[in-house]
């Protein structure tokens, strides 16, 4: 069967360093990093201190109070996020086919807090259960996209994908299969996060997966240099309105750009490590590349995963070596995480608007804190540090990998390729 | 008004969000202030919390108006 042509109508933002898509540009291209100290609870006692949070965010100048406190944050983030991008695509609501839109969306963990909180009240009880009734219908990871669902009344496929930090990749990609199969003409896809809490700073903490520089947080998150200690913890959310070629052209919708391709893959090797050569990374790469019918010389950029730790950037580089050969020095590669710290399940949705925006404006946004090379990775590889680079970007490939080995990649093109 | 009707009275405007001129002693929670079930279970969490009583499950069901939540309580706190 004929595949049919998916393009990105319409964007949302809520990140640490911009609370709207423009915001959030305004501070990739500027260098901004997100990372300060944590204002949601004591950290006295906590190995890392800082995160990067989501600022200056009033939840009740998005949503009434009553619904928004049956809403986990990561839910309050999925919302608010969804309404820009809803908006931005210019979908004319009344006319729609409610039953041709759907929402594919994507967590790492869903309502971190709230568990959190209902067990550490049952916890300080008599051992009488006082569960709240909504405890369970705003914790769960799916509830986003239910909730999404419910606002605009979107009645195609509807589910969240969770492969942790790959978790929003994967929603985007499989939203593009199932409008390019047909079974929807528009999507809302993309992923949120809210795990800047005790229970998530102390689990990452014991995974000795955060970086612990204290005494500068901006600087903590140095993807590729030689000191980087382990990755900031970011949250917020990312959404993105995808939708069948034809059916935006006929409604004379704005077009960023084109889906070229989606790539899964597994690592099949630890639970929390990355493959030491990179091999699931290369294969996510390759079938990406594969199922855009793209060869790597086609590529102009790569947003790594690149999430600040000593194993992970190295295998990554290894595999864009590998994929992309000599063609790898002429890449303009950048991890934005650099500025965002690490959204988790929100991650490859803020990561794939990044390199949509980055073919819109033909500018890469940076890595910042770079200082010292680490031999252990080639310094030929254009990394885009410290400051962003003008090019004009047509086909750009977004990395994701998440804890179980999953690997998810999406290609984003000029309409024109 | 009794302390423990406004007290009630305070819990419902708070967790239905509604406005206070609705909540009257013969409005139902799921009726005339738009809650579901779910809400209603909190509700009668609540009213446990605030007034340190049990309501159990099969006399809860017994109370789906604000005129009911109160008189049960008054009677509970006697």
């Amino acid at each position: 069967m004929k595949l049919r042509r998916v393009v990105v109508t319409g964007l949302g933002a809520l990140t640490p360093i911009g609370n709207t898509v423009e915001e959030y540009w305004n501070g990739l291209i500027n260098g901004k990093s997100g990372a300060a100290p944590i204002t949601y609870f004591d950290t006295t006692n906590f190995k890392t201190k800082f995160a990067c949070e989501v600022k200056g965010f009033n939840v009740q100048d998005f949503i009434d109070r009553k619904e928004a406190r049956k809403m986990d944050r990561y839910a309050q983030y999925a919302v608010v996020a969804s309404d820009e991008a809803v908006k931005d695509a210019g979908l004319d609501l009344e006319k729609i086919d409610h039953d041709r839109v759907g929402v594919i969306w994507g967590s790492g963990i869903g309502g971190l807090e709230t568990f959190q909180e209902e067990v550490m009240n049952f916890a300080a009880g008599n051992g009488t259960p006082k569960f709240n009734p909504f405890f369970i219908p705003k914790m769960i990871a799916d509830i986003a996209g239910g909730l999404i669902s419910m606002r605009y009344n979107f009645r195609g496929p509807n589910f969240t994908t969770v492969s942790a930090c790959a978790s929003s990749t994967n929603s985007l990609i499989d939203a593009f299969n199932y409008i390019r199969l047909g079974h929807a003409d528009a999507m809302v896809t993309g992923g949120s996060e809210a795990a800047v809490t005790i229970a998530g700073m102390g689990g990452f903490n014991a995974m000795h997966a955060l970086s612990t520089r204290n005494d500068d947080p901006t600087t903590a998150s140095r993807p590729m240099d030689k000191d980087r200690d382990g990755f900031v913890l970011g949250e917020g959310a990312g959404a993105l309105v995808l939708e069948e070629y034809e059916h935006a052209v006929a409604r004379g919708a704005k077009i960023y750009c084109e889906i070229g391709g989606g790539g899964m893959s597994a690592d099949a090797h630890h639970i929390t490590a990355p493959h030491p050569e990179g091999l699931g990374a290369k294969n996510v790469m390759l079938n990406c590349l594969r199922d855009a019918g793209l060869t790597p010389q086609d590529v102009d950029g790569v947003n790594m995963h690149g999430t600040s730790t000593p194993l992970g950037d190295i295998a990554e580089s290894k595999a864009i070596l590998e994929v992309f050969g000599e063609h790898a020095y002429n890449l303009n590669v950048n991890s934005t995480k650099s500025m965002t710290g690490h959204l988790l399940g929100a991650a490859g949705a803020i990561e794939a608007i990044a390199s949509i925006l980055s073919i819109k404006h033909g500018i890469v946004p940076p890595t910042i804190n770079h200082f010292t090379d680490d031999e252990n990775i080639d310094s030929k590889i254009n990394f885009t540090f410290n400051k962003a680079q003008k090019r004009d970007m047509k086909v750009v490939m977004s990395n994701t990998f998440g804890f179980g080995g999953h690997n998810a990649c999406v290609l984003v093109k000029k309409l024109e390729m | 008004m009794s302390d423990i009707a406004s007290r009630v009275k305070a819990i419902i405007v708070d967790k239905l969000g509604v406005d206070e001129n609705e909540v009257v002693a013969e409005a139902s929670f799921t009726n005339d202030l738009g809650a579901d079930s779910l809400d209603t279970v909190e509700l009668i969490m609540e009213f446990e919390k605030e007034f340190d009583i049990q309501i159990p499950d099969d006399q809860a069901e017994n109370i789906s108006t604000v005129g009911q939540a109160i008189s049960y309580i008054e009677e509970a706190k006697k």
